[in-house]
């Protein structure tokens, strides 16, 4: 029923799951586990902290049982020198050139710092990292950072952890029109419908955590982001029909009873 | 020879190496990386790269983020 081979490629590799999931703000490990199985995600984030010796299990394993990919982030940092850092410091921990870059102006907004993070990029990508920067959702930003050799472009639905959905959707539209990239869609998702939204307007893929994570049943909620983006995309697939300021019938408008006036 | 590692100040003895330091921490190699004063020190080199006076070891690993 749905086009048989859908993959999404980013940088040469392929996944079937469009669902890329973070994994900050679950209160367990254990129910972390269970929402990234109930997504069927195969690409996820994690952030790189100053080791704890006292800390009892690793979002590391779970993410190796699930055969899940790890994508590192380079979230906390401010400028584009910590982010480079961290990067260089989650290749050699990871063994993974993937970077997703976040390069964030202030604690107040976490919005990402355009400047820092094309800076960030750049180096990045002379360094040989597969980068996938976060980003405003700015269609200028997005072409600058594909031309200057990013794997994909994040733009933000709305800022981090805010649930607000999608503010822009003209902006995201924009930046699918000009990508030669994948769109991923990145923060701002509160709920399955803005995950369908996100690919109906043509991104690639969706990235999400906190919509998951906070649920109050995050295992269902990674479920419904599962369809979402499927649906979503499918939608996105078949063409929607254009909006019309007035109805249109469906049933046929010849071969009707004649009409009846009492 | 007084060293800080993840912040915390640390007394090592003199030419003490990046890996007896990372030792202070942990015994796993694996999925952590190090930087000396914001330089990284590949795993492979983490025996033989001595530690100087005042050194700034960050030890990091992968945590739950984004």
């Amino acid at each position: 029923m749905t086009n048989p081979v859908d993959d999404l490629i980013i940088g040469g590799e392929k996944f079937s799951s469009r669902l890329i999931m973070g994994t900050g703000g679950a209160p367990s490990l254990e129910i972390l586990d269970a929402a990234l199985a109930a997504s069927g995600t195969e690409l996820t984030t994690v952030a790189m902290r100053r080791l704890d010796p006292a800390a009892r299990g690793s979002v590391l394993d779970v993410l190796r049982r699930r055969g899940i990919k790890v994508l590192p982030n380079t979230a906390g940092c401010f400028t584009a020198g910590e982010a480079v850092l961290t990067a260089r410091l989650a290749r050699e921990a990871l063994e993974t050139d993937w970077v997703k870059l976040e390069v964030i102006a202030d604690e107040r907004t976490l919005l990402p710092d355009p400047i820092e993070t094309f800076d960030a990029a750049e180096r990045l990508v002379a360094d040989g990292f597969t980068v996938l920067p976060y980003i405003g959702d700015d269609p200028v930003l997005a072409r600058r950072l594909e031309q200057a050799g990013c794997a994909a472009v994040m733009p933000l639905g709305a800022p981090i952890g805010s649930g607000l959905g999608i503010r822009n959707p003209h902006n995201i539209e924009l930046i699918v029109e000009f990508a030669n990239v994948p769109v991923i869609l990145d923060a701002g998702i509160g709920t399955a419908s803005d995950a369908a939204l996100a690919m109906e307007l043509g991104c690639d893929a969706v990235l999400l955590a906190t919509a998951v994570t906070r649920a109050q049943r995050p295992d269902l909620m990674a479920q419904a982001m599962r369809s979402a983006v499927l649906a979503g995309r499918a939608a996105r697939m078949a063409g929607r029909i254009p909006r019309r300021r007035y109805a249109e019938a469906s049933s046929p408008s010849i071969d009707r009873p004649p009409a009846v006036h009492r | 020879m007084n060293v800080t590692i993840n912040g915390a100040a640390h007394e090592l003895p003199p030419g003490a190496t990046v890996a007896q330091a990372v030792r202070r921490l942990t015994e796993v190699r694996s999925g952590v990386a190090v930087a000396v004063n914001d330089e990284v020190v590949s795993r492979g080199a983490w025996d033989s790269t001595a530690l100087a006076e005042a050194d700034r070891v960050e030890v990091l690993t992968a945590v739950q983020g984004g």
